[in-house]
């Protein structure tokens, strides 16, 4: 557990060639990242499971978590803990009052009103934050003090020297998608979501309160986002206004993959995004200037051999 | 209490566009009494168990529960307030288990005993969804669907059940089977309004009916006169007139 801390948490990888401990250490930063897009993409896929809305604010969302947790710790001076538990809160409010001020009007609105409007609520989070927090990137290193400068130390398995930080980081994804099944499948609100899912007329007419559920489900999906958005900030340490905008796309694609409107759907298609980028390059390092590309082509492929996803079922229009 | 008037519907209107879907009708509902409403496709029988619950917007008139104007409540605090619709085509949750189908009936209330009491009663209503607790709702027959159906809207604990159209693509067996649960739930106290195209077996056992047309109440009358009415028999229950 020595060792000093690797440049913007990634374990660097000795020598060209491709041995086990090197696939190793490619392997657990691939599920870290995985996990990273699918967090992301279960608030796309959630919101599109009961509004049929491809919420485009959402990469922004995620942003937001980070500036919170930021400011946090440097501005309210709160303990990095605190401050990230505080961001996760804020930022799921941020995602229900999205809610309730842009879209909430246009619930019988056409959709496209609804996919318009999250397109202007994206491009009014992005300016916001360049007017509110500036347009130069903020620093999010733990030398500066955002978190403890352990995380970054580095744990020797055999040869392999992997961060804490991505074991944390997986743990992390893991209690979060753990916590998230518990509560779609086990809880009352978590089942009031699937039914509103499928029809939210009848799940009015069983006396629930449908604009509450739908409040609920924004909260969890940006939630989600601000810890993605935090361990994302630890991985590639900084945030500006626009840091939101490739992850966020990337779990929209990851949410497409696996079948939109399916939370097991997007939590596989993040992972698949996240470990493939990952691993092409580790297994063909001259590819590594395309790996923003691989996401599109993983799409492009899945689109063509299974329009609905991998675990997508066909939709049927709503009424 | 068996002359008060439960629901109340005063001169509604509703709008479809240009289309001037109900032209202000008025009906009365009498506790403990079965209430039907017959007419043909397109009547608008559907519509008025949708305004009642303001799942379509009224254009016009009032609509009173208990004496209380539920005309402008939104409907998860009608439905709280003791109306169940169940609605036309059954909209059974097909992703949830038939348990979780029936505790959505129960989800605005807290009273875990009661819960409990009125899934066993249900339960006893339709013995066959007991076997079916753990299924998806999804995988179930049409009839068990309806059942289904009419068992998740007790769980609501509704005073006054409405029913759109529970016999639609029913056998004729199971018809008759749902017809008879409809007077069990009466008998314990809850008042009934059916809608229901076929005109002869809602007549049979209804207290009171009214007939729709195009939008319009055109006749109104006992069960027993309504079957007995020669503009009836033609028009509804097919019987030709020498």
């Amino acid at each position: 557990m020595t060792g000093a801390p690797a440049k913007g948490g990634f374990s660097k990888i000795g020598g060209d060639s491709l041995n086990l401990s090197g696939f190793l250490q490619h392997l657990v930063n691939a599920v870290s990242l995985g996990g990273i897009y699918a967090l992301i993409a279960i608030g796309y896929t959630m919101v599109y499971g009961i509004l049929r809305l491809i919420n485009f604010a959402h990469g922004d969302v995620f942003t937001y978590g980070i500036y919170f947790a930021f400011y946090g710790v440097v501005l309210f001076l709160m303990p990095w803990w605190i401050a990230f538990v505080f961001s996760i809160f804020l930022t799921a409010f941020l995602g229900a009052f999205i809610e309730r001020i842009a879209y909430r009007p246009l619930r019988n609105a056409p959709r496209i009103s609804a996919l318009i409007t999250a397109i202007g609520v994206s491009f009014f989070l992005q300016n916001f934050a360049v007017v509110v927090f500036g347009g130069r990137a903020k620093s999010f290193n733990p030398q500066t003090g955002i978190y403890p400068t352990s995380f970054l130390n580095m744990i020797n398995i055999g040869n392999v020297r992997i961060p804490i930080l991505t074991f944390i980081t997986i743990g992390i994804v893991f209690v979060a998608l753990i916590l998230l099944m518990w509560i779609v499948y086990r809880t009352k609100i978590g089942m009031a979501m699937r039914a509103i899912s499928k029809d939210i007329p009848t799940t009015r007419l069983m006396g629930v309160n449908a604009d509450r559920v739908i409040s609920f489900t924004f909260m969890l999906g940006s939630g989600l986002a601000a810890i993605g958005g935090i361990l994302w900030a630890m991985k590639y340490p900084q945030v500006y206004p626009y840091t939101g905008m490739i992850p966020g796309l990337k779990a929209f694609i990851a949410a497409v993959v696996g079948g939109i409107g399916s939370i097991q759907g997007a939590m596989v298609g993040g992972f698949i995004l996240g470990i493939s980028e990952i691993m092409i390059v580790a297994f063909v390092p001259s590819l590594a200037g395309y790996r923003d590309a691989f996401a599109y082509a993983i799409l492009l492929f899945v689109l063509l051999v299974k329009p609905t996803g991998i675990l997508g079922v066909e939709v049927s229009e709503k009424v | 209490m068996s002359n008060q008037t439960v629901l109340k519907i005063q001169d509604m209107h509703v709008h479809y566009g240009n289309i001037h879907a109900l032209k202000g009708i008025s009906i009365d509902v009498k506790a403990g009494q079965i209430v039907t409403l017959i007419g043909a496709n397109g009547a608008g029988k559907t519509t008025t168990l949708q305004a009642i619950t303001n799942l379509v917007r009224k254009s016009g008139g009032k609509v009173f529960f208990n004496d209380y104007d539920i005309t402008h409540t939104s409907t998860h605090q009608i439905v709280n307030s003791g109306i169940a619709l169940v609605p036309e085509g059954r909209r059974i949750f097909p992703n949830l288990t038939v348990y979780e189908n029936l505790m959505m009936g129960a989800y605005a209330r807290k009273d875990t005993e009661s819960i409990r009491k009125d899934l066993d009663w249900v339960l006893t209503l339709f013995p066959r969804l007991k076997e079916r607790l753990k299924q998806l709702g999804g995988t179930l027959s049409g009839g068990e669907q309806q059942m289904l159906a009419v068992a998740r809207g007790l769980m609501t604990r509704p005073k006054l059940l409405m029913l759109d159209e529970p016999s639609l693509g029913l056998a004729p067996l199971l018809v008759r089977e749902v017809f008879q649960i409809i007077q069990k739930i009466r008998e314990e106290g809850v008042t009934i309004l059916l809608v229901e195209q076929n005109a002869l077996a809602a007549l049979k056992i209804a207290d009171y009916g009214y007939v729709l047309e195009t939008g319009k109440i055109v006749m109104q009358d006992t069960g027993q006169n309504l079957l007995s009415s020669d503009n009836v028999r033609k028009a509804y229950l097919g019987v030709a007139i020498a």
